[in-house]
């Protein structure tokens, strides 16, 4: 990107707002679309009130061969040339932008809501809506012909799952295009953010995806220390890290015994589900809780792991080891689940990459994409773990992925509690820096969780923008559908097990 | 085939002993807390420090602590280092009325059953229909374990079922954000009477941390008639449990 206007920064830094170059519509798309024909991924795109009732728009782009950040901005009012015709990443983020700010993307293919919620902006609203928005109602992809059909569930489903809506346009047991309307776990936090940090602020974050606490509350608290300038005890880092790890644990394990639930194989579905239960006690060893709320703390962690922890954890993690392996192995053993799980749901590199896929899902398509090695922040500066990449991009591959990825977890975290050294865990926070920028990214165990936080005159939160991996990676979810047997839903749906709450904030 | 049954043996017969014996809980586990007035010290400390304006004072000065909203972060708690607030290592949090989870220095009654009626219709066979209204997905992830072989829920004759029309009731997760209101009004209307609902999780019982959010409600409270209380953000699975088996009059 020589000779690009955009501000370059590094992941874990922080830059003044004042730095981020303010280009003409024009020269923003042209240098977008160039920076992602080069291979940039787009990290968040979102808008933000600007004076005279404008929307500023404001793009970080990731290059993760070279592990810089880049950042631009323009102005809009009404309208603009939507990025998404030439650039896909772009489709949720220009759709997001349009229901919060009122700013039409024009060209867009198909602009509708994400999460039903009336327009941040005084009176105006991108679709001309006098009320506001029920939950799903808007035009869906609809299909005729002789014998076509839509089959629609949710938003309340069979198991105890969150609510989403999907229609299917189906011909006979063969799915022509699968829409996703999501929004109905929409609780409004990102606004609530403004204003902070204070004591809702972590709260907020162990609750924006309750099975992503640890990695939500990770990437706010380097962004916030990024922001003041705070320096992490190592001690810290590697306890994060390995909350972080255990939460990847958890759902992963979770994930491939829903996998076996889903095709009736019961040996790995109950060994998985008793053994997730396990990990989830492990994070609680840490800080009382299973879902790791209430550890990770700006400046460190709020709870230190005594010598007996540390080796009850070793001794956990061992019996873990074990015992999954064999429930995994199990699954690769058994040609009633390999014939379900091959050739189900694939999707390919070209369309991942398209969409700018994340985590599991983006590896499964041999895609080496991982926050951890690519934007590596605390502990994984210092101790890596390689990325797990099969090539398939069927369920099986999703489910293989995770299973080597457990693996890597385990050896990561065996070495990081043999290795542990003294220290404090918990640095003073002070004061963040005013008008500023931060990004921070962290490979939470669905993908790549992207905060980024303004700060204002006095420091204080202005505007806080939360990217959940599921963010990108439902429309995945939707193109590995098509072509498939309707049956194949439940399975496929449970190979990618996107977050909605995370996605609708 | 083999293969299956040796690590079948390999894993072995893990269900817990509980209710018959105490159940395994992390040695930092925050359960039901107590309060000693004397030892607070300074209680507006603790009031702010409470990220969910879960502890108030009355009148005497004496501090309140609402297991509805709590969200058990333990902030009071580091706030009275004297002792004031301090969390114990009961995992039985469950009431029956909204006014049994308000916590005063003199401690709390304990939940009550259902009544005669309720209990014989649903004592020895209960199903559930779940709907998450704005739920994290915690507190439907520590419901969903109650149904893994750890807990082995259906030994208690309790199950989840996928229609609200085969299900006695609902257990509801989350705040109730505006897009789920009217699909959790569907789904209760399409639950044949008599019906109970339970509320788990402080969103559920009073909206937690979105309480004063304009994109969601404040939990059931003007909803639906909440006949089971469960606070925890979320609760430990056995807190559930006890709940589910507590308000059923299987245990004492
Ligand atoms: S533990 Fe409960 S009462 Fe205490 S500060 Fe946290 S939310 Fe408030």
């Amino acid at each position: 990107m020589s000779g690009s206007p955009l501000l370059m920064f590094e992941h874990g830094g922080l830059a003044e707002l004042g730095r981020v170059p303010e280009l003409a519509v024009a020269e923003f798309r042209a240098h977008v679309l160039d920076a992602v024909s080069g291979g940039a991924r787009i990290a968040t795109f979102f808008g933000r009130p600007a004076p005279g009732g404008a929307v500023r728009l404001l793009i970080v782009l990731s290059e993760e061969y070279t592990g810089i950040l880049s950042a631009a901005a323009t102005t809009v009012y009404d309208s603009y040339t939507a990025l998404t015709p030439e650039c896909p990443q772009a489709h949720w983020f220009e759709r997001e932008i349009a229901e919060q700010w009122g700013v039409v993307p024009r060209g867009h293919p198909w602009l509708k809501p994400i999460r039903f919620h009336p327009s941040y902006r005084d009176g105006k609203d991108a679709w001309h809506r006098a009320e506001a928005p029920a939950a799903g109602d808007a035009d869906f992809f609809r299909m005729e012909g002789e014998e076509i059909h839509e089959v629609a569930v949710g938003p309340v489903h069979a198991g105890i799952i969150e609510p989403g809506h999907f229609r299917f346009q189906c011909h006979g047991e063969r799915v022509f295009h699968l829409e996703i309307a999501l929004g109905y776990q929409h609780r409004g936090i990102e606004r609530r953010l403004r204003g902070g940090p204070n004591a809702r602020t972590l709260p907020y974050m162990e609750t924006l995806a309750g099975d992503t606490s640890i990695g939500h509350a990770l990437a706010c608290c380097e962004a916030l220390e990024a922001l003041a300038g705070t320096r992490v005890p190592t001690r810290a880092h590697v306890l994060r890290g390995a909350a972080l790890e255990l939460e990847r644990l958890a759902n992963h394990v979770g994930d491939l015994g829903a996998l076996a639930a889903d095709i009736g194989f019961l040996p790995t579905a109950s060994y998985c589900g008793r053994i997730r239960g396990d990990l989830l006690n492990m994070t609680a060893v840490l800080c009382g809780n299973r879902f790791g709320r209430g550890l990770v703390r700006p400046g460190g962690t709020a709870f230190d792991l005594a010598e007996e922890h540390v080796r009850d954890l070793q001794r956990r993690l061992r019996a873990a080891e074990q015992d999954t392996t064999g429930a995994a192995e199990l699954l690769w053993q058994s040609s009633s689940v390999m014939g379900r799980f091959e050739d189900t749901g694939a999707i390919t590199a070209e369309t991942a990459q398209a969409l700018g896929l994340v985590g599991p899902a983006a590896r499964a398509c041999g895609i080496e994409r991982d926050v951890r090695r690519d934007f590596p922040s605390g502990i994984f500066r210092y101790a890596q773990i390689p990325v797990a990449t099969f090539g398939s991009g069927d369920v099986f591959a999703r489910a293989f992925v995770r299973a080597l990825e457990i693996q890597r977890s385990i050896a990561f975290l065996k070495a990081q509690l043999d290795t542990l050294s003294p220290g404090p865990v918990l640095a003073p926070f002070g004061a963040c820096a005013p008008n500023a920028l931060a990004v921070a990214l962290v490979e939470g165990w669905r993908g790549e969780i992207c905060h980024t936080c303004l700060t204002g005159e006095d420091g204080r939160i202005d505007h806080y923008k939360v990217v959940d991996p599921s963010f990108h990676n439902w429309m995945g979810l939707a193109m590995a559908l098509r072509g498939q047997q309707i049956s194949d839903f439940p399975l496929c749906n449970k190979s990618f097990n996107l977050s909605y709450c995370g996605h609708d904030l | 085939m083999w293969k299956i049954l040796l690590e079948r043996f390999r894993q072995k017969h893990r269900t817990v002993g509980y209710p018959r014996r105490a159940p395994v809980l992390p040695e930092r586990f925050r359960g039901l807390p107590a309060i000693d007035d004397a030892k607070v010290g300074d209680a507006r400390a603790a009031i702010e420090a409470c990220p969910v304006e879960a502890l108030a004072t009355d009148a005497a000065g004496r501090l309140r602590l609402d297991l509805g909203r709590c969200i058990f972060c333990g902030q009071c708690e580091r706030a009275c280092p004297e002792g004031g607030i301090v969390f114990g290592r009961d995992h039985r949090l469950c009431a029956r009325t909204r006014d049994e989870l308000v916590i005063t220095a003199a401690g709390r009654t304990r939940a009550q059953t259902l009544d005669a009626a309720a209990r014989r219709l649903f004592g020895r066979s209960l199903k559930l229909r779940q709907v998450s209204a704005g739920g994290c997905n915690a507190c439907e992830a520590d419901t969903n374990v109650l149904t893994t072989v750890v807990f082995d829920l259906s030994r208690f004759g309790i199950r989840f079922t996928a229609s609200p029309r085969h299900a006695d009731g609902l257990l509801v997760t989350g705040p109730v954000t505006l897009n789920m209101e009217a699909a959790l009004r569907k789904t209760y209307e399409a639950v044949p009477a008599p019906k109970i609902v339970i509320a788990v999780g402080a969103c559920a019982i009073s909206g937690g941390l979105f309480a004063d959010h304009e994109e969601t409600r404040a939990g059931l409270a003007d909803i639906l008639p909440v006949d089971v209380f469960i606070p925890g953000c979320p609760p430990h699975p056995v807190t559930i449990l006890d709940g589910l088996l507590r308000a059923l009059g299987r245990i004492e």
